[in-house]
């Protein structure tokens, strides 16, 4: 296997230029924290994008920062902490899921957040992380350089492009330098944990405080066994209901209390506070209370908000699992306990879509074997007519399929 | 304004055309006659005219499906329309394409408020979602100036914006959902109530897409919380520059604000003589900050704001006091346009996007292109978003004028790209920038877009003209250049 680490555009144009004159498609990869996401590559050339780093310009009162694709999240995340701003899609560590070592999971880069729209908690409120990508220059299959979107908050000149990076896994080009919008990190935090709600009440609270004007920035369930095993800050001593509120202090305070009123009535309630809360937090979008069962299948599902409980009953019912819900019940975490041959794919997919197969959402296998990985859909399957269109768009980027073929969809 | 040109055989099977269309969209749907389809010749942008083929309005999804399978069989262009209220030439008709109106597609289909989203077909407008809700508390946050008017489904394609975008997001952050129908008639859902959908992100792409992609049969939106409060800040500053400062300081304080306007004097004048909304009349830069959300925290920020405002160097600083008189800070803005075409005969509308840091120096030089054209200009400005809408005041009826206004605003587009900005922040391209596209897109850049239409619309059907400042064949830009056989690059450091 050959290695090819260019360190500017041109370089990097280079590497795929040749790559598609000797036929050999590359695997890209940058931090390399996301290997274990979708389908197993083994390809002749590895294309190692690390070089590709360094912030190029940040402008706190613009709100948009230039880096390049591989520059580290650590590193992106400590500039803009200087000035009190943030990547407000909470781009999650999932270093300990995988199981990497904190220091390589510290390797995890903006561009591999953006190729694979990965976003936290305060999706919800937010948006992902294609809602905060601005622009990038990149080189496509076909060994060209080109560039999309703008330095701008408000820009649509031409195609949406960074959209169309944003979760392709790097199936369509090699991104070069990004362009993100950042925005200003709230002042403060605090988080209202509900104690000991059933599953079956927990889809109330959720909406109820979504439809309030409090301005909730995180909302998640954890039932008894997932609320046990958070370790940050602590182990919760039962299921926990978590709504998150955020800003400016002086007003903060009266919203937690009116929250605690709205909702509150009839179960125990606490409360945590900025740091514990913001460890809180982290634990939600790293799926720490499912990492240390790591021989298990892990699944996000992305489904309706109010179908959450009701979804994890139904895949309850024929799998055994350890779940959680975030994003106001829109967001379903699952490990897979026992192992069904599938990782329980076919029983996810189907209780997701429901009878007749109406119900829209996706279900995301994010960790598992090797062997499950070759086996089964890592990605949610798609119906024909947009499995083409799909296929065309791939094409029109990489026509002789010599980018991360495979990882995404099965490939001729 | 070059357009493709005309398609002689379709021109000439006009009349067969016609009948099969009719087959497919019975009675009133086919619009035949040349009065009836003048109602249809130009969108917003008015410059610009043309005479479609036809005008097709079909009812349902079949219709759509059927005429687009019709218009790719015989190859006939297929402009779409919502309200036609686009103002960028997005819906210019082609006389040898039909207009597809979506017009007939005007139903809410669901309201899911556990969900926090509505359904609906692409020909209701912005305002009617909202108005469909607000009784519930909730609202849809887009909210284009023409949101009484635009079609929910011409605000998927134009990726529309509004004054509160900068702490809501445009319509691509607030779009779950679309079920479209493409060239070759299989229809093709994206999204849905779901968060993020998966697979490569084509409702993305699709949005802001100016009708070249696809037809949007059905939209789902997600609807937000009415904020409890919201209260409006004037702010007068003696100089643009000052209240530049003034915009960068709010937000490097952490605030972001439901919306922040800006007017320069000329424009403030003319909106101040046309509502009396009691602006400041001897300032060079009118601001208003608008801050909603939770009561106590919205005041809190409100001390914050004035306080940064008077550091700043503000002259007069005014907090409205109840909803009435935040509404009132707000009429002069909104009626800005109107109260420009009370000064002048015409006036044509810049959408440029700027690094806000640049703004200062970006006035200075537009006033000095207003000098070199010799019209001028009046400047109402997005300042949380660096959105600038300078109007070039001219007069439609002078041997010339147009011209020199058109000149003068291209001259404009390339300066917000030079600054390190975008020839448009909200309005699109269409017809009116394509031309421009060159200024900040190379060769290989717009390639790589017009691959990506090929995929959806292989024929080049589908609103051709727009956007792109040259047409090429799909065939054409799908050859891939590979020297086989030699490592062209033996130098490239490998491990």
């Amino acid at each position: 296997m050959v290695v090819f680490a260019p360190a500017n555009l041109a370089e990097l144009g280079d590497a795929v230029g040749e790559a598609l004159a000797a036929g050999e498609p590359l695997e890209l990869v940058a931090g390399g924290t996301k290997r274990g996401l979708g389908r197993p590559l083994q390809l002749p050339r590895t294309l190692d994008l690390s070089r590709l780093c360094g912030i190029r310009s940040y402008e706190p009162s613009e709100l948009v920062l230039t880096a390049g694709a591989a520059t580290p999240l650590a590193e992106i995340d400590a500039a803009l902490a200087e000035h009190s701003q943030m990547l407000a899609f909470e781009p999650p560590d999932w270093g300990a899921l995988y199981g990497l070592s904190p220091e390589k999971a510290a390797r995890a880069t903006i561009g591999g957040a953006l190729a694979a729209n990965l976003s936290g908690p305060r999706r919800l409120k937010a948006g992902a992380a294609r809602d905060h990508f601005l622009g990038f220059r990149a080189v496509s299959g076909r060994g060209e350089s080109f560039k999309a979107g703008g330095k701008v908050v408000k820009n649509v000149t031409g195609y949406d492009l960074p959209k169309l990076m944003a979760g392709s896994y790097g199936t369509l080009a090699a991104l070069e330098e990004v362009t993100v919008k950042v925005l200003p990190r709230p002042e403060r935090e605090t988080t209202v944990l509900l104690l000991g709600l059933e599953p079956e009440n927990a889809r109330r609270p959720l909406e109820h405080a979504l439809a309030s004007t409090l301005e909730v920035s995180g909302a998640a369930y954890l039932p008894a066994a997932a609320a046990a095993a958070l370790s940050a800050p602590r182990g919760l001593p039962a299921s926990a209901l978590l709504l998150r509120l955020e800003g400016p202090k002086p007003a903060l305070a009266a919203r937690r209390e009116r929250l605690r009123k709205e909702l509150a009535a009839g179960c125990e309630s606490s409360v945590l506070d900025d740091a514990d809360s913001a460890a809180l937090w982290r634990a939600v979008g790293n799926a720490a209370p499912l990492c240390g069962l790591s021989s298990s299948a892990l699944w996000r599902v992305s489904a309706a908000p109010s179908r959450g409980v009701a979804l994890a009953a139904a895949i309850g019912r024929s799998l055994d699992m350890r779940w959680y819900l975030d994003w106001a019940g829109g967001l379903l975490w699952l490990a897979v306990l026992g192992a069904p041959e599938d990782g329980g794919a076919a029983a996810i997919r189907a209780a997701l879509h429901g009878e007749g197969g109406r119900e829209s959402g996706h279900a995301t296998l994010i960790r598992g074997s090797l062997a499950l990985r070759h086996a089964v859909a890592p990605f949610e399957p798609q119906p024909e007519a947009l499995a083409a269109l799909s296929r065309r768009v791939k094409e029109s980027f990489d026509p002789a399929r010599i980018l991360n073929p495979g990882r995404m969809f099965e490939e001729g | 304004m070059r357009m493709p040109a005309p398609d002689a055989a379709v021109l000439q099977r006009r009349s067969e055309i016609l009948r099969a269309l009719q087959k497919i969209v019975p009675g009133e749907g086919v619009i035949v006659s040349e009065a009836e389809r003048r109602a249809y010749e130009s969108d917003g942008l008015s410059a610009y005219r043309g005479l479609p083929l036809a005008v097709v309005l079909p009812s349902n999804l079949e219709q759509v499906r059927a005429v687009l399978r019709y218009c790719r069989e015989v190859g006939v262009k297929v402009v779409p329309r919502g309200a036609g209220t686009s103002l960028s030439g997005g819906a210019l008709p082609l006389s040898d394409g039909i207009l597809l109106g979506m017009s007939k597609f005007n139903r809410i289909l669901e309201i899911d408020l556990a969900n926090r989203c509505v359904v609906a077909e692409p020909g209701v407008t912005n305002l009617a979602i909202t108005a469909a809700v607000e009784a519930k508390g909730f609202y849809y946050a887009p909210d284009p100036s023409s949101q009484i008017a635009c079609t929910i489904g011409g605000n998927v394609a134009e990726n529309s914006g509004g004054v509160h975008c900068l702490k809501y997001g445009v319509t691509t952050n607030n779009l779950l959902g679309i079920e479209m129908v493409l060239m070759d008639g299989e229809v093709v859902r994206l999204g849905g109530k779901h968060l993020d959908a998966g697979g490569y992100d084509l409702l993305g792409v699709m949005t802001g897409s100016e009708g070249l992609l696809g037809i949007v049969t059905e939209v789902t939106v997600r609807i937000l919380p009415k904020p409890e409060t919201a209260r409006a800040l004037l702010i007068g500053f003696p100089e643009i520059a000052a209240a530049g400062a003034a915009v960068a300081a709010i937000i490097a304080e952490g605030i972001v604000p439901g919306g922040m306007e800006m007017m320069d004097r000329p424009a403030t004048k003319a909106a101040e003589d046309f509502v009396h909304a009691g602006y400041p009349l001897d300032v060079e830069a009118l601001l208003i900050v608008e801050l909603d959300g939770v009561a106590a925290e919205v005041d809190h920020l409100l001390g914050v704001v004035e306080t940064i405002a008077r550091e700043k160097g503000a002259t007069t600083i005014k907090k409205s006091r109840d909803d009435a008189e935040r509404l009132l800070f707000w009429s002069g803005r909104k009626a800005a346009f109107p109260a420009v075409g009370r000064i002048s005969p015409d006036y044509y509308c810049m959408d440029g996007t700027i690094p806000r840091g640049r703004l200062a120096q970006v006035l200075t030089r537009i006033g000095e292109l207003s000098k070199r054209h010799g019209l001028a200009v009046v400047n109402v400005f997005h300042a949380g978003d660096g959105n600038l809408h300078p109007l070039i005041l001219y007069d439609a009826n002078k041997e010339g004028e147009i011209e020199r206004a058109e000149a003068f605003g291209a001259d404009i587009l390339r300066l917000c790209v030079e600054v390190g900005g975008v020839l448009t922040g909200e309005h699109g391209v269409g017809v009116e920038k394509r031309d421009l596209m060159g200024a900040m897109f190379d060769d290989n850049d717009l390639a790589h877009q017009e691959r990506l239409k090929c995929a959806f619309d292989p024929d080049g059907l589908l609103n051709p003209g727009k956007m792109f400042p040259e047409l090429h064949r799909c065939a054409e830009l799908g050859r891939l250049h590979v020297h086989a056989g030699k490592l062209p690059h033996p130098d490239l450091p490998r491990f």
